[in-house]
């Protein structure tokens, strides 16, 4: 594991001194201080700051990963002309892009929650909170990483991203809805289980809503697993799932490394 | 020392190789030539496990070539592009390579030979793509490797550095150690090279010494010697395509003078 921790200090190095991620940070911590500033209480931010994460993490982390890839190809191929293996260079290379993103993502939102304990917002909501943003910025990473291996047009490349970020933010919860309407005199429960699993932004709402209790607030599906699973179940198989969310597009991708030609 | 054998390698509808045979003679320096397109590229990126042969084999230091890295402790490699983490410093690069090179001998005369010390703690963000140039010259022969691959060297290098680059490979091949290099400046390959292979169309059409290639075209000079041997292909290949290799030959023999000039 020698390479993986060489490749990863040398990630960690360069995008720790990379501007964008201080931005990342900072918009973060800008906008969680700033509901607080407001005057809402800790459960009014985690929804708030929830809505936000649910938007910008999947839309960051794909598209800052697939330039960054794009950018570190002359770099990958110097690299792999080393006596290394390619799935520990690929490990290094992959936790160096997803920890300083998810990094910036903690920084930014935990510290104004630790700065205003008194809010009202308790731990397990908090962590609940971090452990969707920090999921969302493995799983789009890994989606990130994948689009950039198999596509070489970096135009095409970039645009696969923002369709992933709109497929999975924005059309995914409509076409729900539609399905919703249009089957509406059937059992649907567990259709849209199903449905909701496909999604790991969805997933990443459900962590968060089963620790909140407010489901109704937050989507159709959301709704129908809480009432489903009950708080604690569904945490678990939330958070499962989504754990194989992180696994699936990194380990696409790390196939995608090991045989691809540079 | 390097080996060649059969080597095919096809990108979509494209043959970029079509069994290529070549043996590299240890301790020589070995110019690979061609026009833009040969298959040069693909040739040492087979070498070096950067991509794999659809038929072939390559042996390496008595090992074949095949998925594990092992072998490549053996090889330097300057590639033709010089582009590192904008935000690195040039220190971060160098010991970045020596972790994953832990206990392997290192040289250094590159860096004074370049006056790199004083650029060591500049992001290579900040720093010239010439200056780029020697940090990837630095690391193709930071740890003494037994074999040197270069892609277009000098490309992008001041006089000065070329010339102290120049003066590397010359030594490392006295030293007994194999230098493998691509060029289109055919005036720098006629005073590095021992041996030369030349690639056209993904074949190999020449390999031997450059005496060899002077006697076989009887020319005086390299960049005659391979534009000889364009022409003499152009001629041997069937009538059919003759309109075809017309158009390839002049662009091609175009392609390494205007690059050689």
């Amino acid at each position: 594991m020698k390479t993986v921790s060489v490749v990863l200090r040398a990630g960690l190095r360069d995008l720790s001194r990379n501007p964008w991620i201080g931005t990342y940070a900072a918009a973060f911590f800008l906008v969680t201080e700033g509901l607080f500033w407001f005057g809402g209480t800790g459960p009014q931010v985690v929804l708030s700051v929830l809505n936000v994460v649910l938007l910008v993490v999947p839309l960051v982390s794909v598209v800052f990963g697939v330039i960054h890839v794009y950018a570190s190809r002359e770099f990958v191929e110097l690299l792999l002309a080393q006596p290394v293996s390619r799935t520990r260079l690929f490990l290094g290379l992959y936790l160096g892009l997803v920890i300083p993103l998810a990094g910036a993502f903690i920084a930014g939102t935990a510290v104004p929650f630790a700065l205003h304990l008194r809010a009202g917002a308790s731990l397990g909501v908090v962590i609940a909170l971090l452990v969707c943003g920090v999921s969302l910025s493995l799983v789009f990473g890994g989606i990130a990483t994948w689009i950039a291996l198999r596509t070489d047009d970096r135009l095409k490349g970039v645009g696969l991203a923002i369709g992933a970020w709109l497929l999975a933010t924005i059309v995914y919860d409509g076409v729900v809805l539609a399905v919703a309407a249009a089957f509406s005199a059937w059992p649907l429960e567990r259709p849209m289980l199903a449905m909701m699993m496909a999604n790991p932004v969805d997933l990443g709402r459900v962590v968060v809503l089963t620790q909140l209790d407010a489901a109704a607030l937050m989507g159709y599906t959301g709704a129908v697993f809480t009432r489903a699973f009950g708080s604690v179940p569904g945490l678990a198989v939330a958070s499962v799932v989504l754990m194989l969310w992180c696994a699936a597009p990194l380990a696409l991708a790390a196939r995608r490394f090991k045989l691809r030609d540079f | 020392m390097i080996a060649f054998s059969h080597i095919r390698k096809r990108y979509g509808a494209r043959d970029v190789l079509t069994g290529v045979s070549l043996d590299v003679r240890p301790g020589t320096v070995t110019g690979l030539v061609g026009p833009n397109g040969s298959g040069k590229t693909t040739l040492i990126k087979i070498l070096l496990g950067l991509s794999r042969a659809d038929a072939g084999a390559v042996w390496c230091d008595g090992s074949m070539v095949d998925g594990e890295g092992d072998y490549r402790r053996a090889i330097g490699y300057m590639p033709q592009i010089a582009r590192f983490p904008d935000n690195l410093c040039v220190r971060d690069i160098i010991e970045l390579m020596r972790a994953l090179r832990p206990g392997a001998d290192v040289d250094d005369e590159l860096i004074a030979a370049f006056g790199l010390h004083t650029e060591f703690d500049k992001t290579l963000g900040a720093l010239s793509g010439g200056t780029r140039q020697k940090v990837n010259a630095v690391i193709a022969f930071l740890f003494r490797p037994q074999i040197v691959v270069l892609d277009e060297p000098t490309a992008g290098l001041d006089p000065v550095a070329s010339r102290a680059l120049k003066d590397k490979i010359a030594r490392v091949r006295d030293e007994g150690r194999t230098v493998l290099i691509t060029s289109h400046i055919l005036a720098e390959l006629e005073e590095l090279a021992d041996d030369i292979a030349f690639l056209c169309d993904g074949s190999l059409q020449f390999a031997g010494s450059v005496d060899a290639l002077l006697a076989q075209t009887r020319e005086t000079g390299l960049e005659a010697a391979i534009a000889s041997l364009l022409r003499t292909r152009a001629s041997v290949r069937p009538s059919r395509d003759v309109e075809h290799d017309v158009a390839t030959t002049a662009n091609a023999t175009c392609a390494l003078q205007t690059a050689g000039a």
